[in-house]
């Protein structure tokens, strides 16, 4: 095949890779279910993986939510100031983070930390052929592998989005009362005001999404692991960037479709 | 002897006298990429018998066996296990034909989190025994079996390559299959190391009826516990026989390759 051949197959090709790539994926999930029916729930290695993911990922979160929130209200209440807005910084952030910073930063930091994690431990698994004795000893790889990991991380992913949301909004509020000399109550009163339930919900409600894709992708690229360390390496560079691209992405249709559901401002 | 001339001769009945055929491959064939690894294997395997597999690096040795417990699928052929059609059944029906044939991995793939006890204790768990008192008993069997009872609380990672194996053994026993397959139980060990792996593969044989086949390159080790013996050569059965069959051969490949003459690969 000459060069121009192969760069005119080029955008085909990338399409099959694409494809195929979505079809393993689909059939993960396939596999996961099934995994979901055995009702086998291995709550052991789900406690362990709560402790690997949810308390093992607090402080990336907290530290990621609060300084987002604190620099993102030191930059807006210059600007809302010259218009005379600015005891609704209150309201503005905490919408902010409740809706798109608490939980893509959250999701981005444990895509990072957890996701590198996943691919990096199953895809050792994989080249060792320990995954390979799981499956000769009757344990399906993905119930035994996949099942505990994902049902940790729903469990993990809503506290972590609470978590970086409400240190944000700490951050916030001590930016405004002390860093500005803002009374209190102006910034709470806003805040509670502007703040509802619908806002908090599409936060949770993104985490447990973000938390499925990273789980299946990580879990995927670490089943997939060959050629040795340099595979795993693979795996786990790819787990991360596939991991923050897809979530940045549909957050943005996630965020249009749950503003039909619940729009913004209606309370 | 010429290379069809052995394949599909009636074998030795198994040593402790039953004819039964416990694993069958028919034609196997098995490509990776470009490269044929498997051009057409036909096998049986009786109950209670030992069969070594050798022939030279690359040849499929490994790819046969994992295709007998279900690990790869072959692209064309078939594969029996004690009347199961193997290649017919999906990852999760398995379990019956996984419930009676073990596999010891090279590196033998024990859990890197696990210690040795919990690592032999695994397949009893998994496989739905619950009674702690009756595992850790099992498990003791298993270890004290393999000359490991006093390493219970050992990591696999502080453990040396015969431990391992020994260790991968005792998981491979544990839940009393009737089959265990070897890869390359030998490799990467002195020979004391290797000589006690081919004592417990014989003591499996004597003390359990296991039947069993070994991938090696150990040609001592292939004299002294097999029953048959099976050369892959190019992706074919070039020879299937006894040992002493296998030392008598006329065939310059297998002279070649038992005698360690380096142009059995030109």
């Amino acid at each position: 095949m000459d060069s121009s051949t192969g760069l005119l197959t080029l955008p085909g090709r990338t399409f099959l890779h694409f494809l195929t790539y979505l079809g393993q994926l689909a059939a993960l999930m396939g596999d996961l279910l099934l995994a979901v029916r055995s009702r086998v729930w291995r709550l052991k290695l789900v406690a362990q993986q709560i402790v690997a993911i949810g308390y093992g990922s607090q402080a990336v979160v907290i530290v990621t939510g609060a300084f987002t929130g604190a620099v993102f209200t030191f930059q807006s209440y210059a600007k809302f100031k010259e218009f005379g807005f600015e005891t609704t910084v209150g309201a503005v952030v905490s919408v902010a983070l409740c809706r798109e910073l608490g939980p893509v930063l959250a999701g981005l930091m444990v895509a990072g930390r957890v996701g590198a994690a996943m691919a990096a431990d199953i895809g050792t698994m994989k080249v060792t052929e320990q995954v390979d004795a799981l499956r000769v000893m009757g344990v399906h790889p993905v119930d035994y592998l996949v099942l505990p990991r994902f049902l940790a991380m729903m469990i993990s992913m809503p506290f972590l989005v609470a978590e970086s949301i409400s240190f944000g909004l700490i951050a916030s509020y001590l930016v405004t009362s002390v860093g500005y000399d803002m009374p209190s109550s102006w910034y709470l009163t806003h805040m509670i005001d502007h703040t509802n339930m619908e806002d908090l919900s599409i936060g949770m409600i993104k985490g447990f999404v973000f938390g499925m894709l990273i789980t299946l992708i990580s879990c995927h690229q670490g089943l997939a692991a060959e050629n040795g360390a340099v595979g795993v390496g693979l795996g786990t560079t790819r787990a991360v960037v596939i991991s923050s691209l897809v979530l940045l992405i549909v957050n943005f249709f996630l965020s249009i479709l749950l503003n039909y559901v619940f729009p913004i401002g209606s309370v | 002897m010429a290379a069809t001339s052995t394949v599909g001769t009636n074998p030795p009945a198994a040593p402790n006298g039953a004819a039964e055929v416990f694993i069958e491959l028919r034609d196997l064939h098995k490509r990776f990429g470009k490269q044929e690894i498997l051009c057409g294997i036909d096998l049986k395997l009786y109950h209670g018998e030992t069969l070594c597999i050798i022939g030279p690096s690359g040849e499929g040795k490994t790819v046969t066996m994992k295709h007998i417990i279900g690990l790869i699928r072959p692209d064309a052929g078939d594969v029996y296990v004690a009347g199961m059609h193997v290649n017919r059944l999906g990852e999760r029906e398995m379990a019956p034909i996984r419930q009676k044939v073990s596999m010891l991995f090279q590196g033998a793939a024990l859990f890197d989190r696990m210690t040795v006890e919990e690592n032999v204790a695994f397949p009893l768990w998994e496989s739905g025994v619950r009674d702690r008192k009756e595992i850790k008993q099992r498990v003791l069997e298993a270890l004290e079996a393999v000359d490991l009872a006093e390493h219970l609380d050992k990591y696999p990672t502080s453990l040396s390559g015969g431990m391992r194996k020994r260790t991968g053994i005792a998981r491979a026993i544990i839940c009393r299959s009737e089959c265990i397959l070897y890869d390359e139980p030998n490799s990467g060990l002195d020979p004391i190391g290797s000589d006690i792996i081919d004592q417990m593969i014989l003591r499996m044989q004597r003390r359990f009826g296991v039947t069993s086949i070994i991938v090696t390159h150990d040609m001592r080790s292939t004299f002294k516990i097999a029953n048959r013996v099976a050369m892959l050569y190019r992706g074919k059965i070039h020879f299937l026989g006894t040992p002493d069959e296998l030392r008598a051969s006329p065939d310059p490949i297998v002279q070649d390759f038992i005698n360690g003459r380096s142009d059995v690969t030109g």
